[in-house]
């Protein structure tokens, strides 16, 4: 197994385009994004209509490529968006697609 | 009462009651794009019928008064409300823009008393779903020097999917005319009252989720999403009486001038000026506007409509 990053970002989906165009421009070589709902520091979010959706957006990649997304994102969303970031140690089974 | 204002208040009870009522939101997703395409089609249809130059100032006084009334919903929240910048041109753009659906209500209100009116109407929301946007984006950002991405901005509120769907169906309905689309009439036109129906609960549904928001502001909320309104739908009025309208395409016009919009302006707002507080725009435009509109609203601009051509003459 190659050691890797996992960046989880669950942010509005208001942020989903600008955020998934940003990652591939940050170093990620792709994402997997799923429609979700929960609770938070900005209240409810229950994906019942088009501005009350959240989105997981997920990304395989190595160590400093994480450190540039999450820097990225706090940056320039942290302050106003209602998003939280973290980031796991995953293996993978192909190193060289991540 | 309408039934469908009865569904919209079934929703709003299971809501209240924690009901688990709850509806996909894939039918959800496909009911408003059913709504979409049947309030274009039926729109292109009668478009088909009209002299399309004879038109041109009507749909010009309609873009004018798209720019009026954000500009209006700005200096009242700025300067009475004493809200900050952002929020205030947040509002602007809610009010400035339009709810399809609180027109579907006033469209179905209208068939169902056999009040005659511009069937081509649909034209007006898409002409006014847009202005109110971008002069809202316009106002928050008045002399800052933080940029917006107008290219992705226009890109999203332009190719926004209800600005699609009702061009597109006005679009088909005007090349297709009406013989051609009568096979499809049974699913656009005949069902369009039930696919009402069941958007109105899922409506209240959701406007009563956002209570507890309209809670913490109640006073400013509650005055706020009431009298803008109703001071718009004169405007509207006087609007469609300057433009020629009929009484009831007059009172379409002032329904749409005291709707706010929900979908297209919370979502442009909310790249363009994130320092807005979202909840603030959308518990007036969705928790108190809305209901209003529907509840006391439609009837009240019909009798507004009718009142201000009596006295026209």
């Amino acid at each position: 197994m190659h050691p890797r990053k996992l960046v989880v970002i669950v942010a509005e989906s208001a942020l989903e385009k600008a955020l998934t165009r940003e990652l591939l421009a940050l170093g990620a070589h792709g994402y997997t994004v799923s429609d979700v709902r929960g609770r938070g520091a900005h209240g409810e979010r229950e994906a019942a209509w088009a501005a009350d959706r959240n989105v997981r957006i997920e990304v395989v990649c190595e160590d400093e490529v994480a450190q540039r997304i999450a820097l990225h994102v706090k940056e320039r969303y942290a302050e106003h968006y209602a998003l939280v970031v973290y980031v796991i140690d995953v293996g993978v089974l192909r190193g060289e697609k991540f | 009462m309408d039934p469908v204002v009865l569904f919209f208040l079934l929703g709003v009870a299971a809501r209240l009651a924690r009901s688990d009522l709850r509806l996909p939101e894939s039918m959800y997703e496909g009911l408003s794009i059913l709504l979409l395409l049947a309030i274009g089609l039926k729109g292109g249809v009668e478009l088909a019928r009209q002299p399309f130059l004879e038109l041109l100032p009507q749909m010009l006084g309609v873009i004018l008064l798209g720019l009026l009334l954000p500009l209006i919903a700005y200096l009242v929240v700025r300067f009475l409300g004493r809200l900050n910048r952002f929020d205030s041109a947040s509002l602007a753009a809610h009010y400035g823009s339009v709810s399809v659906v609180t027109f579907a209500v006033a469209l179905a209100h209208l068939v169902d008393r056999r009040i005659p009116h511009e069937e081509y109407a649909a034209v007006f929301v898409v002409l006014l779903e847009i202005p109110g946007i971008v002069v809202g984006i316009l106002l928050a950002k008045l002399g800052t020097t933080h940029g917006v991405r107008w290219g992705a901005l226009a890109h999203d509120v332009f190719l926004g999917r209800s600005i699609v769907l009702l061009a597109g169906g006005l679009a088909i309905g005007w090349i297709a005319g009406p013989q051609a689309l009568e096979p499809h009439g049974r699913l656009f036109f005949d069902l369009f009252k039930g696919v009402l129906a069941l958007f109105m609960l899922e409506m209240g549904l959701v406007a009563a989720a956002r209570l507890g928001d309209v809670r913490q502001r109640a006073g400013f909320l509650i005055l706020f999403g009431t009298l803008v309104p109703m001071t718009f739908a004169v405007i509207g009025a006087l609007c469609g009486l300057a433009v020629g309208l009929s009484p009831g395409g007059t009172m379409l016009l002032a329904t749409l001038a005291a709707s706010a919009s929900y979908i297209a302006a919370p979502a442009a707002i909310r790249i363009a000026v994130p320092e807005a507080n979202p909840s603030l725009s959308l518990a007036a435009a969705l928790g108190v506007t809305f209901p209003f509109n529907v509840l006391a609203g439609v009837p009240l601009y019909l009798w507004l409509s009718n009142t201000i051509h009596d006295l026209a003459g």
